[in-house]
């Protein structure tokens, strides 16, 4: 297979066809139950979140959420939270906090959505509040890009302690059409952007933003979901044990950048 | 890579930004154009009044003249300031764009960090500047604001923090997106530690420093009229395809909305910010 460009990264993590976050809850874990809501204002359906089963172990998952279907991506806004969505996730991760239950989100987004409700309902606070919870939150919090990872509106669900990408997931600060029109003033440049951004899961693997690549040569099939599964159950198993988890999800982001000045 | 030290402005007043250049009258005096009202106003009285013009439209500030407005004569002192220029992810043309811009701006980040004295009490204090690349948020910035909220934290000092900021900077890619969680983090430990930080958001403060520390402060205050938001305007428009309310994504906008506290204008800031540090007992816990 020819190596792949960053562009047909984008490309492939944009896919619909690819799993969507509910693909993941269905097929890793047992028995989820849905809650829904952020008890402020309304129920964002571009983010599920609930409790289930990883193997034996209660969980929190929330994962954001694309659709399939036309009708299905219009119901979910095409994965773009708005404000209550990231509220809900905190809702549901200090929940989890109360009752000792690890936290794993499933990302798949182009950014928080950019519109004048969620500007009024204050996108930005809303994430900068889940930033600053998520820092000190007393439970294990893994989350897994499965997709697009959109600057803020993915490091909402993506501040804790590991974070996986799919092989053919992408993280940036910036979408690579964006990056093309405020720099080049030309957003058909896109592929140029993607290539420099460093968007792909092993670019940011080299950059130490993030853990692990998960391979998907059986992307979608009941072995890929039972792999994930057992690296999932793995791995909370061994961070629930450490007493020291808050401290180190400190260091793990106050050590990016933390060259550039003396 | 050499450690640069700090490089003095050039001139005071520099071109671009809401700042236009000044003109010289028929008195001799020069004089500035408001683009609110189009009235030519004397320098002189520009400066004495904080850079706002009488129809009460805010010119954009230096970050150092912002510090000499609100802390106490020579009370400064300039922390974290040495830097190593570096291009995490080796952006085209980035390292040659940040040194034009250290040359350019005199300042060698987007951010001014130190302690200072304001009514004579003690705090850690940090300005953002708009002419270092608006105020962009890349590794540098990030590092000295967390180290500030650290070295706060160990000093049991509270945190005054000036925002303005076009967002994260896309030359620094992922790196520049954790910052964002990076100073967050510092702030909850600040918060937590029992100590009081105080933001006060000028124009502009959008994207992802609006998504972090800008709206994380236990008391936020704004510049009259300022842009705050997360998404910029433009791309809201292309993505709604609707025409944006008036005085969309203004100070005022976000205080009748619930997401700032007051707004307070630039000549009442230094009492506002002395007057809460005081009920705050200096901020200290």
């Amino acid at each position: 297979m020819p190596a792949q460009k960053p562009y047909d990264k984008v490309k492939l993590a944009r896919n619909i066809k690819r799993p969507t976050g509910l693909d993941y809850i269905n097929n890793i874990f047992e028995n989820f139950f849905e809650l829904h809501g952020d008890r402020r204002y309304a129920d964002d359906r571009a983010i599920v979140g609930g409790v289930a089963y990883l193997d034996e172990i209660p969980v929190t998952v929330i994962a954001i959420e694309k659709g399939h279907s036309t009708k299905e991506r219009a119901m979910r806004n095409f994965g773009a939270p708005h404000p209550e969505g990231y509220r809900k996730a905190l809702r549901l991760m200090k929940q989890a906090e109360k009752f000792g239950r690890p936290v794993i989100c499933f990302i798949d987004t182009s950014g928080a959505f950019c519109g004048v409700g969620a500007e009024e309902r204050g996108q930005g606070q809303a994430i900068a509040e889940n930033l600053m919870e998520m820092s000190t939150l007393c439970v294990p919090i893994v989350s897994i890009l499965i997709g697009e990872g959109g600057s803020g509106g993915a490091l909402a669900l993506a501040a804790g302690d590991r974070v996986w990408m799919l092989q053919n997931s992408v993280y940036s600060v910036i979408s690579p059409e964006g990056c093309a029109s405020i720099l080049w003033k030309d957003a058909s440049l896109a592929e140029k952007a993607a290539e420099n951004l460093k968007l792909t899961a092993h670019d940011a693997k080299s950059l130490g933003i993030i853990e692990k690549v998960i391979s998907e040569k059986d992307i979608g099939t009941e072995m890929f979901y039972d792999r994930i599964r057992r690296l999932l159950t793995k791995e909370v198993s061994l961070l629930s044990k450490d007493a020291e988890l808050v401290g180190k999800r400190y260091e793990r982001f106050r050590q990016i950048g933390a060259k550039s000045a003396v | 890579m050499p450690i640069l030290k700090f490089l003095k402005p050039k001139n005071e007043l520099e071109e671009g930004g809401r700042m236009a250049a000044p003109v010289q009258s028929d008195a001799g005096e020069p004089e500035k154009k408001c683009p609110n009202c189009h009235k030519d106003i004397p320098l002189s009285k520009l400066w004495a009044d904080s850079l706002v013009c009488t129809c009460g439209y805010n010119f954009r500030m230096k970050a150092r003249q912002r510090i000499h407005m609100i802390c106490d004569k020579k009370s400064f002192c300039e922390m974290f300031c040495d830097i190593t220029p570096t291009n995490p992810i080796s952006f085209p043309g980035y390292t040659e764009k940040h040194e034009s811009v250290r040359i350019s701006s005199g300042e060698n980040e987007a951010v001014i960090c130190g302690t200072a004295t304001i009514g004579r009490q003690k705090c850690c204090i940090f300005v953002m500047e708009s002419y270092f690349m608006m105020g962009s948020m890349g590794s540098i910035v990030g590092e000295r604001i967390t180290a500030l909220f650290e070295y706060a934290v160990e000093h049991h000092l509270p945190v005054i923090g000036y925002t303005v900021s076009g967002g994260a900077r896309m030359q620094e890619g992922l790196v520049s997106l954790m910052q964002m969680a990076k100073t967050s983090a510092a702030v909850k430990r600040h918060s937590d530690a029992g100590l009081l930080y105080i933001a006060i958001l000028t124009d502009p403060t959008t994207g992802g420093v609006t998504a972090s520390f800008a709206m994380e402060a236990d008391i936020i205050l704004a510049e009259p009229g300022a842009t705050v938001g997360f998404a910029g305007a433009r791309v809201i428009e292309q993505t709604t395809k609707k025409s944006l309310p008036k005085g969309f994504q203004t100070s005022e906008f976000v205080l009748e909305h619930g997401f700032i506290d007051v707004i307070v204008k630039r000549s009442e800031q230094k009492k506002t910010l002395c007057e809460l540090l005081k009920l705050h007992n200096g901020g200290a816990a």
